[in-house]
Parts: C-alpha cells; structure tokens; sequence
C-alpha cells in the first residue's frame, strides 16, 4: 500500500515537473519535484524505501530526458534517498527548520553526485552550478515545506469538515 | 539473514541497488579508447577470472602430472637406465670399432703409400719384465716373419723382431736398452746410431761434435744397419750436449708412443745394409728398398728427404 502510494507521488511529481514547474519558474529547472518526493519518502519511511523510491524515480526521470545517461539520476537520488532516511531515522526531524536543512541538503548532495558523475565520465560539464544548485536548493526546499504542510494538515482540515457537516 | 536487523539489510539493498547503477551507467558511457566501460570493467574482471581459473587449472594438471601421473615412472626409469647403459656399452663398442678402424686405414695408407714388402700384425701383449721393453704381435713364422724384421707403424719406428714363433713375435722396442738403429738427421744428414735407453727416450751416438745438429731436428732411420728401412722417422731431438770429445751427446723424443701402440706392420724385405748405405748416398726422394731399387716419392710416414747429399 506504501508502495503504490510512493508511486502514485513519484508520478505525480513527474507530472508536475515536466509541466506545471516549466511555468512557474520561466521554463529554467530551479525546482525538481521528484527530488522533494524522494526526500519526503526517506524523511516519512527510512533509507529503504527512500533509496528504493529515488532509484526508480531517478532511473524514470532519466529515461524521459534525452541525451543523458541513464542511471546518474537514478544513482544520485538512490544515494539522496537512503542518507535522508539515515538521517531521518537518527535526528529528530519534525520541526520545521531541520526539515528545510534536509531539504536544501539533499539538494546539494543529489546535484554533486548528478553533476560529479557526467563530469568524471566526460559526458557534460557545468560551468559555474553554485548559483543553480543554490536556487534549486532553495526551491526544493521551499517546495518540501509546502509538501509537508499539506499533507500533515490534510487529517485535520478533513476531520473539522466532517464536523461542521454533521453540526 | 532472518538475523540482520532492517539497518543492515537496508546497507545491503543500498550496495546492491548502487552496483546496479553503475553497471546501467557503465553500459552507456565509453572509455577513452572508444569501448563502453561495462564491456572493458567486465573484460578487466572476468580476465582475472580467467587467470585465476588458469592457474587453478594449471596447479591441477601439475600436481596430477607431477604426482598421480607418475605411477609407473619408477618401471619407466628402470627401463630406461638399462636402456641407456646397453647404448653406452655400445657407444663404446662403436668408438673402439671407429679407433680400430682409423689405425687400420692409418696402416693400410702406410702400407700403400711404402713399395715395401710388408704384413699387419696387431699387438696382443706387452713386455713380461720392466727391464725389457718388448711388445708380442699376433704374427709368427707362419705368415712369413723372421728375426731382424723392421717392425713399424704409423707414426715412425717401432722396433725389431727378436723371437718369433709359429703365430706370434716378440718384437724389442727401440727405446729398449739393447736396442739399436742406424738413424741420420733429416735436416743435415749426419750419421749416427740412436740407442735405446730402456726409458721414453733414445739417444744419438756417434755424431760428430761438427755436425750441424740443432734440437727439433728430425731423426730418421739411415737403413745402413740393414733391419730398418732408409727414412722412417725415429724421433725428434730435444737436447743436445756439446761434450769435449768427438761426438755430441743427443737425447731424441720418439716419434712413437710406444706405451699405445695397437697395429704395426712388419718389413717382409729388409734392405740390405751395403745398398742401403748406397742408398744414403743415393739423390734426394729416391729410396731403395728390399733390394728392389724402385724409386718412388717417400711414403708420408717417411721424412721427406731434402735435396742435398747426405753430410752436406
């Protein structure tokens, strides 16, 4: 059940990010939804099914950009996936800033090993990434924290629309 | 594995699904030389694989030849050996047949090469006594030999019948003490008799102290004693003593190693003493012998006769 909910958010987040986030960052990727819903997964579940879900989440995103290689995505964001969870299960993560701190975090490891990789097999080079990674860090970041609001408001906001309907 | 704890099951699926990355990747991604990497990585392994098979394979086959394979080694090895020792005794049966055969053909060729009268006879016995230097050949006066025949060989003078019997001869060899030849130097030609010692070495009487006479001079027979043929070496001289008298003391170095001698040949028609004499006189390359008078270029194993008159 986890399992198909892990991939419902990874293809929504796909969804997304191959539309919605085009528009409303001018067509420049300085947000990567399947990025934020791997973290939620390790931060929400553990370094298994973080690692697990990055791994497919990368491999796909991978197979959907052309010219890449596939499996750097899928390997970065394995590795995104099982530290957050590591993490997660040893810190106390719920307040809102260590989950920014994760956020960013995770950010900057997945772009290092992305970025590293293509670098060391010669296949690309990125000049100057810190100001992109640092943007993408903070949109992540931003985009986790929304996440996170809605869906631990989500129980609430339904239990109080039950309530007024039977009053 | 029910034993591991999630953690640690988590650090292996992590391992796992990172391995499984980098093949995917290595799969895509070509090396400097143009060949994908996962081909080259997979090569580079499976080529230690293959070298570790190789020596397990090899250290196998070494061990099953170097051990269980040599079972029946020892028989092998016994067989072998006697094989090898029935070659050597041949070996040595084929090199004694070749030595015998190149002292029959070194005779054979003296024989041809000389116009005298002569017969082989092998040596079968040595001196009975020290003090007597002696040899017995297989030849007796069955085939014609008498007391004062010329006994030579290829190499130079051997000696002389003394006693023959119906088969064999004892033949007294020059350097026996009692032993003599009348012998001239090749070079000069002064006169002389060479005298046996009893040891390896001869001397040189009788030749005047005004002879030219100079060590390394050859000694021939002169044929004036009428058992040795004229010009058959006897020996080479290799010290001379300038005394106060007359004659020069000269020590010769036989031309024979008397002490391996094996095949001689006997002179059937010794040359009489007073032709012989005339013969010392005669001119240069032309002997006689046996009374015969022939004239012919000296065989090999005779000095060669330099072209001046005898004492020039």
């Amino acid at each position: 059940m986890r399992a198909a909910g892990v991939l419902v958010a990874i293809a929504l987040a796909l969804a997304l990010q191959t539309t919605l986030a085009r528009f409303v960052v001018g067509g420049t990727a300085a947000i990567d939804l399947v990025l934020v819903v791997v973290v939620y997964v390790a931060l929400t579940t553990g370094p298994g099914t973080g690692m697990l879900a990055g791994s497919v989440a990368g491999l796909i995103q991978d197979a959907l950009s052309s010219g890449g290689v596939i499996g750097i995505g899928g390997l970065a964001k394995s590795i995104v996936g099982f530290l957050v969870g590591v993490i997660g299960q040893q810190f106390i993560v719920t307040a809102a800033l260590p989950r920014l701190v994760m956020f960013m975090a995770a950010t900057v490891v997945h772009a290092a090993v992305f970025m590293g990789l293509y670098t060391v097999l010669g296949v690309r080079t990125f000049e100057s990434p810190y100001a992109a990674v640092l943007s993408q860090a903070l949109g992540n970041a931003a985009a986790g924290m929304i996440a996170f609001t809605i869906i631990e408001a989500l129980p609430g906001m339904m239990e109080r629309r039950r309530v007024r309907r039977r009053l | 594995m029910a034993l591991l704890d999630l953690r640690e099951r988590t650090g292996y699926l992590f391992v796992a699904v990172t391995v499984g990355h980098i093949i995917l990747i290595s799969a895509q991604v070509n090396t400097k030389r143009g060949v994908p990497m996962l081909e080259a990585v997979t090569f580079g392994v499976f080529a230690e694989v293959q070298r570790g098979a190789g020596a397990v394979i090899s250290g196998v086959r070494d061990g099953w030849e170097g051990y269980f394979a040599l079972q029946n080694v020892r028989e092998e090895n016994q067989r072998l050996r006697q094989e090898v020792g029935q070659l050597q005794i041949k070996l040595q049966e084929e090199r004694a047949l070749a030595q015998q055969s190149r002292s029959l053909q070194s005779l054979l060729d003296l024989r041809q090469a000389s116009d005298l009268s002569t017969t082989g006879a092998a040596v079968i016995a040595g001196g009975a006594s020290p003090d007597f230097r002696t040899v017995t050949i297989d030849k007796g006066t069955g085939q014609g030999l008498r007391p004062d025949q010329a006994v030579i060989s290829p190499a130079g003078v051997v000696g002389r019948i003394i006693m023959p019997s119906a088969r064999a001869s004892k033949v007294q060899l020059l350097i026996d003490r009692n032993a003599a030849a009348g012998a001239l130097i090749e070079r000069s030609r002064a006169q002389g008799v060479v005298l046996g010692t009893g040891g390896d070495r001869l001397r040189m009487e009788y030749v005047s102290s005004a002879a030219d006479v100079k060590v390394g001079d050859l000694v021939v027979t002169s044929g004036i004693d009428g058992i040795y043929p004229k010009g058959f070496v006897i020996g080479q001289i290799e010290s001379i003593e300038r005394g106060a008298g007359m004659f020069s003391a000269i020590v010769i170095k036989p031309a024979v190693d008397f002490t391996s001698v094996e095949d001689v040949l006997v002179v059937l028609t010794p040359p009489p003493a007073a032709d012989a004499i005339k013969a010392g006189d005669a001119p240069a390359g032309q002997t006689t012998s046996g009374g015969r008078g022939s004239t012919s270029s000296a065989p090999p194993q005779r000095a060669e006769e330099p072209n001046r008159e005898p004492g020039a």
